[in-house]
């Protein structure tokens, strides 16, 4: 059983989770190309290495990001989202993050 | 009898026979570039030097030939998709497979056994409606067939109604079939190597050489060498080495987890598959069951194993033949599959001058060996990208235009 450590719940079993993809930052979609556009939509880095993603704990409905090792499958740390973009700064790429 | 052998072993009347020659050095350029020593590069490689006659081809491998997914697949060869694009291409590659081992004089073990695939739902029922007709429109051989007929197909199967998950109805492709997956990279490096083709194993590329928009040459673990053109066709590292050439793709990888039985007594010729179960499962030659599913539930570049999944896998396949309980596994293993979002391949150009991609094989790419291989060898050797692979370009995205197979896939993801 591999275990995930959600912000709210403590640690789990990451069946109860829902991956939902890399961390992107949203382009203005009133400015931005077209072809940045479908970019955003449709590509992804897709790294081997260390990650930043969007999880949802699906019992509880809760969303938070997670740094996770894609080589390794090693979940390295947890984040609230208001953590997470406190620290990082980018408060407008977190409110685009989660209206996807 | 032993001097026998060993008499027959050392004589010089009945030479070794080599596939693949030990390493040499490599040249300083060559024509095309092939990244990945798979069944799609070999391929690939083959047409080129066969049909076009580009000989000046280098298949530059990281590991060992076939070692990457060709050789973790579930050789599922079948063509029942469901947009006609998609059905056009397989079922060319369907019919590649039939005549392949005559063509490449190796035995692959190819087998047709006619596919089943499971409806569970009322909306199943409906896919399956419709990939019939679609199908029967283009010549591929599906059907639906109810509870009756399946009991013809497979005496063994589990129809019973007081289950979780009791069978509906079935969708027939009588061409699906199965091969031996490790022979057909082998069959294909063989006769590349023949016609003068050179295949470097254990040479890894570390980096794409450009000049402004056009791809010059790539290094690798043993030196640079230049080219007049690089095709990729490394499924499962498909993002990281398009990284290295400046490209982002339309891919996430996840690993799918695939496991075998001991073998047993023949009893199950078709291929039996559920797309509600999660699970498909397959006896091949020599008596194995193959059971494969669905990839992990999040991305991941790790061929590790999980118990969950194989637990579900497992569920799925004793849902549907509860006596197989008592049977032991042998093997487990997992690739890394590179899913696009529409559930359909990548091949063609790429903004990069002279970079050719075949990728975003996802858990569909085994069967499509031979005629992507054939249909992007005639797209570099010719310039122009053959009608038949024109729908899987990489510019779809940029147009919005995909092509969903997300419902015909074996087991959902």
């Amino acid at each position: 059983m591999k275990v995930m450590t959600c912000p709210l719940n403590g640690p789990r079993n990451i069946s109860e989770f829902l991956y939902l993809g890399e961390l992107l930052e949203m382009p203005d979609a009133k400015a931005c190309e077209d072809r940045e556009w479908a970019e955003h939509v449709w590509f992804s880095e897709n790294k081997a290495g260390v990650v930043r993603e969007w999880w949802c704990h699906l019992p509880s409905s809760y969303w938070f990001i997670a740094e996770r090792d894609t080589v390794s499958d090693r979940i390295l740390k947890t984040y609230t989202v208001a953590e997470y973009f406190e620290k990082s700064g980018a408060a407008q790429s977190g409110a685009a993050g989660e209206a996807r | 009898m032993p001097w026998a052998l060993l008499k027959y072993g050392f004589s010089r009347r009945y030479p070794a026979r080599v596939d693949i020659p030990p390493p040499q050095a490599l040249r300083p350029s060559y024509d095309v570039v092939i990244i990945g020593g798979g069944g799609h590069g070999l391929a690939a490689a083959y047409y080129l030097a066969r049909e076009h006659g580009i000989r000046k081809v280098a298949v530059l491998e990281r590991g060992y030939v076939g070692g990457g997914n060709t050789g973790r697949n579930t050789t599922v060869i079948r063509s029942n998709y469901i947009s006609p694009e998609a059905v056009r291409f397989y079922k060319k590659g369907v019919e590649m497979y039939q005549g392949l081992a005559g063509e490449l004089g190796y035995n692959l073990l190819y087998s047709r056994r006619g596919q089943l695939t499971l409806a569970h739902t009322e909306a199943s029922l409906r896919t399956f409606r419709l990939r019939a007709e679609v199908n029967r429109h283009l010549g591929v051989r599906s059907r639906m067939v109810d509870l009756e007929e399946i009991r013809d197909l497979v005496p063994c199967l589990n129809l019973s109604r007081r289950v979780r998950w009791p069978v509906l109805g079935g969708l027939w492709h009588a061409d699906g079939g199965l091969a031996r997956h490790d022979a057909v990279p082998w069959g294909y490096a063989r006769r590349a190597v023949e016609l003068g083709v050179e295949v470097h194993q254990r040479t890894e590329v570390t980096g794409i050489l450009r000049s402004g928009n056009r791809v010059t040459g790539v290094s690798t673990s043993r030196g640079e060498l230049s080219c007049g053109h690089v095709l990729q066709a490394v499924s499962g590292m498909s993002s990281v080495v398009a990284a290295m050439a400046g490209l982002r793709l339309p891919i996430r990888s996840f690993p799918l987890q695939a496991m075998v039985t001991q073998p047993v007594k023949p009893f199950l010729n078709p291929l039996v598959s559920s797309a509600s179960l999660h699970a498909y499962v397959s006896q091949t030659a020599r008596g194995e069951l193959v059971i494969g599913g669905g990839s992990d539930p999040y991305s991941l570049y790790s061929t590790r194993s999980t118990l969950e999944l194989k637990e579900s896998l497992i569920a799925g396949v004793l849902g549907l033949f509860p006596f197989l309980h008592e049977l032991r596994l042998v093997r487990q293993w997992a690739g890394i599959t590179d899913m696009t979002p529409d559930y359909s391949p990548i091949m063609g150009h790429t903004p990069l001058e002279g970079y050719w991609l075949d990728a975003g094989w996802g858990t569909w790419g085994f069967k499509a060996i031979p005629v992507a291989g054939q249909s992007i060898a005639q797209a570099i050797a010719t310039g122009r990208v053959p009608e038949l692979i024109r729908p899987f370009a990489l510019d779809r995205f940029y147009s919005f235009n995909l092509s969903n197979e997300a419902g015909a896939t074996a087991a959902s993801h």
